[in-house]
């Protein structure tokens, strides 16, 4: 398709003669100017063509039944317009209020003590040393591998049975040997899937974090070294500061990576015990896929979007000076 | 003075050390401990497998395995998987890289809102998607199908991938495209034979990470697929320990170190070109 | 094989920059043709239009007797040489040189053997399997300029090929260019900023500052008769000494501070600069150690003190300091102050300080010394003068 954009006006640049012509020359140079933005604009159709389809459609769909009554598991009931109860409904529904606080204490819980971890990962990356490919591996491995090991290998780990953290802790203190874990207690399964999920996701966000550091010049620091700092405070004066964007860009990634979680939530504990681990996407699928209920689920997609739009929105606020 | 100097430097160096261990010890053990548990049979799991049964596996045999795929029919999801991941890998790449390029490039008006719409789209909340193509699969007659996830997962895919080969495209000196103009190339000859050769590692790196990200989907598919035969891996594994009574992490561990090993090889081998890829041009 | 002309070519940039206005060139069949100039003077932005890499705002560019304006680059039949050569990474030695041949789709074996005749020409056959990564700066540069000319285009156009080589890789380089160059005989346009370089391998050479040309002429006639102000400054090395003076009423004389410099007769059309400030011009190699040469005539010599005194060996620069208001702003090659017009330059930057530095080359014998008196014998027939307010020269033989 590109080719053809550019063929016709590279056909029809046969070289006039003779000086004249301004008009007609004009012409022809904008419309070459005009195939090469043709062109632009051909090649980054595809992509702008399908995210559009993939996500506005489900945001507009969402919008739409969020107003309705759709709900699958009572088909004699007809769909029909119900105004904004469906919202009402979450506003007010303790479940979903409950979920919400959850979720955004989790949210800050990961965003700041992942990025810290992810940080100091990232300080060990940028130096190098014998052993540094070594570590590079160990930590994308577990950014490479699905969720879903992720939560198994951790469940596994956990498990009193078949695990070895029980153990690992019983060396530690006596009577850390029987903790029960995943299952029993609310803080003990939020422990279990916190776990699970900076695991995963630590790596990623060291990954842009050292792409921050790998652009702070040397010299700085050989200045700073000059000027007497010591290492903490070079650390503190230089790389702080230099680093911030990318902080921010970690922070705001993370931030949402985790204000979504759902995958370890239902591998690991299915929302349990009872509902104390239930999630706002959590929540979603439920009403969705278990409930079948597209309008009340509908509402709260909508809600989620608009809270994700907030925190994207500083997202690219912040990277827009990168672009 | 200079004794307590070099001792301070000894025990900086000690301390990174450690934690450099430390590090590659919790990246790493777990793997080691489902590996062990894999190799050990159902009648040392139902007898209990855990630390205090010392690091190295009691019984060593590959019944498991061999399980996961007779019993359990791991074959078919496996399969799956590796379809969707690399039908979504392939469309990723060429979709990515016209965009990359013309984002890059082509002075086309509204670039920065371009790609400021597809980096949106990829914190797009996943779960707030899958009631309304829930309800389109369905009526396509589409749903407990792999195929539609090909489409889908791109939401994961292309943001990504497309800023990650602008990045790209946009460190090529564009010298090197214009001297192919000059030697007599056309606009396209001179993007495939000089851009595109030279953007080779970039869009390697684009397709590496497109392959992890769709490989690691368990939302769409949970949400959509019905019967264990048109599961991916992911999900497939989570319904092996479910029926039972008693939990086999053997079962469950080694149909994890199948998904795991293919992967974990990929990145041992090509980490610096992953790091490197990910993170040049990412902020400048 | 063919001429290029440049009518009147001018280009704005989308954001309003005026890189090069009103350009007229004309290189004629196997000229090389040297366009140079102080940093963001437009000398890429005139070759890049000729090459076709960037559109033309206004004016005619011809190659042979085509109009090539709304040609695209490969239809112009140009090679060009990259500043930063611009070789194709993924490409060998030999697949670089031959790209252009096999894009115009010539035959296997032909192209194999035009690319081992360029390589023999540039001396690198052995390296044709090599990548660019795996050569050395000097050889990068010669595979650019071997690209250029296995092509044999009508033009040749090149970007400051040397100036990412070092100086002593720099100075055989050019000769190297000149050499190649004289063999192909194709018409070649070559941009630098280095007045040396211009100097030396140019057949012709076209003095550009903002964007408009300022002079184009053999080397020697830039040297020995600069148009304007800007070209004297620009060429030379170290820069002609210029100084504000004032025209004795009988147009026979320059007054500078307390010293009198009298002018060769013959001098034509000074009329109306008599009993009014011109611009007084000496080149550092015209001004010499009087004591070695018994007393100057009056009118002949100029004393100055001393300042300092920089031995190079087969020559002296002596450093010194003249009660006559030097001309302030005119750099050289380089400094941002030169990127103004030479015009802009003569008109009332003229120095408010009443001593003013210069600089003398004279024989490494000499005996001047720092903080002495010294005095010069001049060769006043190698004076330039120029008119103050356009910079232009004037009182020319
Ligand atoms: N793409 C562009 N868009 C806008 N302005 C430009 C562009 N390219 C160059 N310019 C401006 O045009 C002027 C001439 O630039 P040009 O690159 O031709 O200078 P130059 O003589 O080659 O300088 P140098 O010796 O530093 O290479 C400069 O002021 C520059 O800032
Ligand atoms: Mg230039």
């Amino acid at each position: 398709m590109s080719g053809q954009a550019i063929a016709p006006a590279a056909a029809s640049e046969a070289a006039p003669t003779g000086g004249g012509g301004g008009t007609a020359r004009r012409a022809r140079r904008s419309s070459r100017r005009a195939a090469d933005r043709r062109l632009g604009y051909a090649l980054v159709a595809p992509a702008v063509i399908l995210l559009l389809a993939i996500t506005g459609f489900p945001l507009v769909y969402n919008l739409w039944n969020s107003f309705h009554y759709v709900n699958l598991s009572y088909a004699n009931v007809p769909q029909h317009f119900v105004g904004l109860s469906n919202y009402t409904r979450m506003f007010t529904s303790s479940s979903w209020l409950a979920s919400l606080e959850r979720t955004l204490a989790f949210t800050a819980v990961s965003a700041v003590f992942d990025t810290a971890v992810a940080l100091g990962l990232a300080l060990m990356l940028h130096r190098r040393f014998p052993g540094r490919g070594l570590l590079r591996a160990a930590i994308l491995i577990p950014w490479a591998v699905p969720t879903v090991v992720s939560a198994m290998l951790w469940q596994t780990m956990f498990d009193p049975r078949a695990g070895f953290v029980d153990y690992f802790l019983g060396i530690v203190h006596p009577s850390w040997g029987s903790l029960t874990w995943a299952g029993a207690s609310v803080l003990r399964s939020w422990v279990v899937v916190f776990i699970a999920d900076a695991w995963k996701n630590v790596p990623f966000v060291a990954i842009i974090l050292l792409a921050g550091l790998q652009v702070i010049p040397t010299e700085v620091y050989e200045a700073a070294k000059i000027d007497g700092a010591t290492a903490w405070q070079s650390f503190r004066r230089m790389t702080l500061p230099l680093l911030k964007p990318a902080i921010m860009v970690a922070l705001v990634f993370r931030t949402l990576q985790a204000f979504f979680v759902f995958d370890v939530i239902y591998i690991m504990t299915g929302g349990g015990p009872g509902t104390s681990t239930e999630t706002l996407s959590f929540l979603n699928y439920q009403t969705f896929i278990t409930n079948t209920d597209f309008g009340y689920g509908g509402a709260m997609s909508i809600v989620l979007i608009v809270m994700a739009l907030v925190i994207a929105g500083v997202y690219v606020r912040v990277l827009r000076p990168e672009l | 003075m200079t004794g307590r100097l070099r001792m301070r430097v000894v025990v900086r160096e000690t301390g990174f050390y450690l934690g450099v261990l430390v590090v590659i010890a919790i990246a790493l053990f777990p793997f080691y401990w489902i590996l062990r548990t894999s190799l050990e049979s159902d009648g040392q799991v139902a007898a209990g497998v855990g630390g205090k049964n010392g690091l190295l596996p009691s019984h060593l045999t590959l019944s498991s395995y061999v399980n996961d795929f007779t019993q359990q029919h791991f074959l078919t999801p496996l399969v799956n998987s590796i379809v969707v991941a690399l039908a979504t890998t392939f469309v990723t790449i060429i979709v990515a890289t016209l965009a990359g390029y013309a984002l890059a490039r082509l002075n086309i008006r509204g670039a920065g809102a371009i790609l400021g719409f597809v980096l949106l789209a990829g914190f797009f909340p996943v779960l707030a998607m899958i009631g309304p193509l829930f309800l389109l699969l369905k009526d396509l007659g589409m749903l407990n199908s792999i195929y539609p996830l090909i489409v889908i997962y791109l939401v994961y895919t292309l943001p990504i991938s497309t800023w990650l080969l602008r990045n790209f495209f946009a460190q090529i000196p564009r010298e090197l495209e214009e001297a192919a103009l000059v030697d007599g190339a056309t606009r396209l000859q001179a993007l495939v034979k000089v851009v595109a050769p030279v953007a080779v590692p970039g869009v390697f790196t684009a397709a590496i990470l497109s392959f992890i990200l769709a490989w690691n989907d368990f939302a769409f598919a949970v949400s959509f697929l019905e019967t264990p035969s048109h599961f991916t891996a992911p999900l497939s594994i989570v319904t092996f320990g479910q029926s039972q009574f008693q939990v086999f992490y053997n079962r469950i561990d080694a149909a994890v170190v199948i998904i795991s090993v293919p992967i974990a090889a990929l990145v041992l081998i090509l980490q610096r070109r992953i790091v490197s890829g990910l993170t040049a041009g990412s902020f400048r | 094989m063919a001429t290029v002309s440049l009518e009147g070519v001018s280009k704005t940039y989308p954001n309003g920059v005026r890189a090069v206005s009103g350009l007229d060139l004309e290189i004629a069949d196997g000229e090389f043709m040297v366009l140079v100039g102080p940093s963001g003077c437009g000398k890429t932005t005139a070759l890049r239009m000729v090459a076709g890499l960037e559109e033309i705002s206004e004016g005619t560019i011809r190659v042979g007797d085509r109009v090539v304006n709304e040609l695209s680059p490969r239809e112009r039949d140009v090679a060009m040489v990259f500043q930063n050569y611009a070789l194709y990474p993924h490409m060998t030695v030999a697949e670089n040189i031959g790209f252009a041949l096999r894009l115009a789709k010539m035959p296997k074996g032909e192209v194999r053997s035009k690319v081992e005749e360029a390589a023999a020409i540039l001396g690198l056959t052995e390296h044709l399997d090599r990548k660019p990564s795996q050569l050395s700066g000097g050889q990068r540069q010669r595979v650019a300029m071997g690209r250029a000319i296995v092509r044999e285009p009508a033009v040749f156009l090149m970007d400051e090929p040397l100036s990412n080589l070092d100086a002593k890789l720099r100075v055989q380089m050019r000769t190297e260019i000149a050499r190649i160059q004289r063999r192909v005989n194709v018409a070649t346009i070559y941009v630098t900023h280095d007045q040396t370089e211009a100097m030396t391998m140019g057949d012709r050479v076209a003095v550009l500052s903002a964007g408009t040309l300022q002079q184009c002429d053999v080397p020697q006639s830039l040297y020995d008769r600069p148009a304007n102000l800007f070209v004297a400054a620009f060429i030379g090395s170290p820069a002609m000494n210029l100084y504000e003076g004032i025209l004795s009423d009988g147009a026979d004389s320059v007054r500078l501070g307390e010293q009198c410099l009298s002018l060769p007769p013959g001098l034509t059309s000074l009329e109306a600069w008599r009993g009014s400030p011109v611009v007084v011009g000496v080149r550092p190699e015209n001004l010499h150690d009087a004591a070695g040469q018994g007393e100057p005539a009056p009118g002949r010599a100029l004393e100055g003190d001393v300042e300092l005194v920089e031995a190079l060996g087969s020559e002296r620069l002596v450093h010194f300091r003249l009660e006559a208001s030097r001309l302030h702003g005119v750099g050289v090659a380089g400094g941002a102050g030169s990127e103004r017009d030479a015009a802009d330059l003569g008109r009332g930057e003229l120095g408010a300080a009443a001593a003013s530095v210069g600089v003398a080359r004279v024989e490494p014998t000499s005996s001047i010394r720092g903080g002495e008196r010294a005095r010069f014998a001049v060769d006043v027939e190698r004076l330039h003068l120029f008119d103050p307010s356009s910079g232009q020269a004037i009182g020319r033989h």
